[in-house]
């Protein structure tokens, strides 16, 4: 562009540059219009969970006025109604339960594998790695009615121990996959070093690939919480009674009594229980999208 | 190569004095490989009990009968094939995906390309607003959803009555189900592609565009000639990996509508829940989401082969 303006004569390069900004500052224009518009319809369900959330249930059964906005005044009710009048308490305890074990065994199964399989080759440790992408590729909806009769077998259907045995075939393929990614881009000469000073593999794997990589191990930790957090398929299939369930299907199923929907104390529960993935999003987003990319970009 | 000087050295301690069978398997399990193993034993051992056993023993449970007493080989399947609601879901399930998939795709093309545009100090504000419906457990959006779709309350109609329009029966309407359970999807799945896209967007080289400007190229071409060529590798992965959650997806049907109205939305996962865990019979639910196999297997030999290439393109 620079050359151009220096050989060509100089009112029409100042008449290009003009336009050339008026053009910018068009697409700038143009592409907030539309941003704004997919924000809205991205934003929509959020929204009116919140306002329905905090709604009076005389207002929410109310036809006439605009369901959109709080008429009669903010009010936590719904909220009171949900944590002291459900089993909904309970729901959370179980799913920060399975959770923290969930994520506690993928990270160990994860980190070691993915430590060995990047960096140390054994027989067959190419194809076991092509194996475990492919792993990851079984959706659960392939496997939830042989899982059925697994779980049924050891004595774990309908108990939240169960959904500890089955979520880690959820979470450890991809955690193992992109740590893999991580751990190989360590340079070589990191663990020749520690080998010539004779540290052990151990040793080696604790003190200098797992604070090194520790960017990727946050980005795995946060696939596996928000994996086995939002987990669907399987306690919907395995676990019935409300001491055992947890909170996606306790809020679906459990707190819908009879024919009354309780909507505004739906709302509120929906809010909640997806309340700590949105708060792991808002302060460790790089880490999060990091974990979302790397499946594909890392190879 | 540290390794073997180690392993060549206590070789010749061995050798001069005769190894004891300890001493031997106190060897065994400091070589490297044996090490490595180890390590990945856990994971075989999830792996092995709870994908590949499941896997398989969901083909034999699929050729026995409702009460798993008696094989009846292909059975099961032939009677599914030999059922209208059977084929509904197949053709449902591929008008699902395809469509979601597509749209998916196009919104994300679309979103990541607007941010793109902004200036760099505006980008990772949007990008935290527009990734949302992903964040949230899809389950509860869902239920979000359906609300908005509610009969009787909708908010949806609430705006379509005071436009003057007629109200829609969002999930009682077979077909307004069916483009509702879509719509979901979409809104659930585009935030995916718009992060994949702008990721890849940014490794674009900036130089191809200046090249590209100076020879006159209009936004659209540049997009053409060189976007789509940079881009189409991890395209091809996202779009793939995308068939296969949304062909597999329960969540949204489930809540939504559970398959109804008249089976018009069930998908094979929905359908294989009501047939084996609804009704209690799990070989026939088994040999329903055992349909999926053959698409689902195609799609991650096709990823794989993706993601192979850019790995090599890459490093």
């Amino acid at each position: 562009m620079s050359t151009a303006a220096v050989t060509a004569p100089v009112r029409q390069s100042i008449s290009i540059g003009s336009s050339l900004r008026r053009n910018r500052r068009w697409a700038l224009i143009t592409s907030y219009i539309f941003l704004v518009i997919f924000a809205v319809f991205f934003l929509i369900p959020p929204y009116y969970m919140v306002v329905t959330a905090l709604k009076s249930d005389a207002e929410v059964a109310r036809m006439a006025t605009n369901p959109w906005i709080i008429a009669d005044g903010v009010t936590l009710d719904q909220f009171k109604i949900l944590l002291t009048q459900t089993d909904f308490l309970v729901f959370f305890k179980n799913t920060i339960i399975v959770t923290v074990c969930v994520v506690a065994i993928t990270m160990v199964v994860s980190v070691l594998a993915a430590f060995s399989l990047g960096r140390m080759k054994f027989w067959g440790s190419s194809i076991l790695a092509t194996g475990i992408f492919l792993t990851y590729l079984v959706p659960d909806t392939l496997l939830f009615i042989p899982l059925f009769q697994i779980v049924k077998s050891v004595g774990l259907l309908n108990s939240y121990w169960g959904m500890v045995l089955v979520y880690p075939t959820l979470t450890v393929p991809f955690c193992t996959w992109i740590m893999i990614g991580y751990f190989q881009s360590i340079p070589k000469e990191l663990d020749e070093a520690a080998l010539i000073d004779g540290a052990g593999h151990m040793q080696m794997l604790t003190k200098i690939f797992i604070p090194v990589a520790l960017p990727g191990i946050i980005a795995a930790m946060i696939f596996a919480f928000t994996v086995s957090w939002a987990a669907f398929v399987y306690p919907m299939a395995f676990l019935y009674s409300a001491d055992q369930q947890v909170l996606t299907v306790g809020t679906v199923t459990s707190l819908i009594r009879g024919d009354v929907y309780k909507w505004g104390m739906l709302m509120a529960g929906a809010l909640v229980a997806a309340a700590p993935p949105l708060v792991i999003y808002a302060f460790l987003m790089d880490y999060y999208i990091a974990g979302l990319t790397s499946g594909a970009t890392k190879g | 190569m540290a390794d073997t000087v180690q392993v060549w050295s206590t070789g010749l301690q061995a050798s001069s004095a005769q190894p004891s069978a300890t001493e031997k398997l106190r060897l065994f399990l400091r070589r490297r490989s044996t090490v490595a193993f180890l390590m990945c034993l856990p994971l075989i051992v999830i792996i092995t009990f709870l994908v590949i056993y499941p896997a398989f023993y969901s083909i034999y449970l699929s050729m026995l009968n409702k009460t798993q007493t008696r094989f009846i080989g292909l059975g099961n399947f032939q009677f599914l094939l030999s059922r209208d609601v059977f084929r509904m879901v197949v053709e449902q399930t591929a008008i699902f995906a395809l469509s979601a998939v597509f749209f998916k795709a196009l919104i994300g093309l679309i979103t990541a390309h607007l941010i793109n545009n902004l200036p760099a100090k505006g980008q990772r504000k949007w990008r935290g607003m527009l990734l949302v419906p992903w964040v949230i457990p899809l389950a509860l959006s869902s239920l979000g959803w359906w609300w908005l779709f509610d009969p009787t309350h909708s908010a949806f109609n609430y705006i379509l009555e005071s436009l003057g329009f007629n109200q829609i029966g969002w999930l009682s309407n077979p077909y307004w189900a069916r483009f509702s359970v879509i719509l979901v999807n979409v809104w659930y799945g585009a935030p995916f592609f718009l992060i994949m896209y702008l990721a890849a967007l940014k490794s674009v080289p900036e130089q191809l565009y200046e090249a590209a400007s100076i020879d006159g190229a209009s936004a659209w071409q540049k997009f053409v000639h060189i976007t789509l060529p940079m881009m189409r590798n991890i395209i091809a992965i996202t779009v793939l990996f995308s068939l296969i959650v949304t062909f597999a997806n329960f969540d949204i049907v489930q809540i939504m509508t559970a398959g109804g109205p008249r089976n018009m939305t069930h998908v094979f996962a929905t359908y294989a829940f009501m047939l084996g865990i609804r009704s209690g019979d799990l070989p026939l639910g088994a040999a329903t989401s055992l349909f999926m196999f053959p698409i689902l297997g195609v799609a991650a030999i096709l990823i794989l082969r993706g993601v192979r290439k850019r790995g090599r393109e890459i490093g």
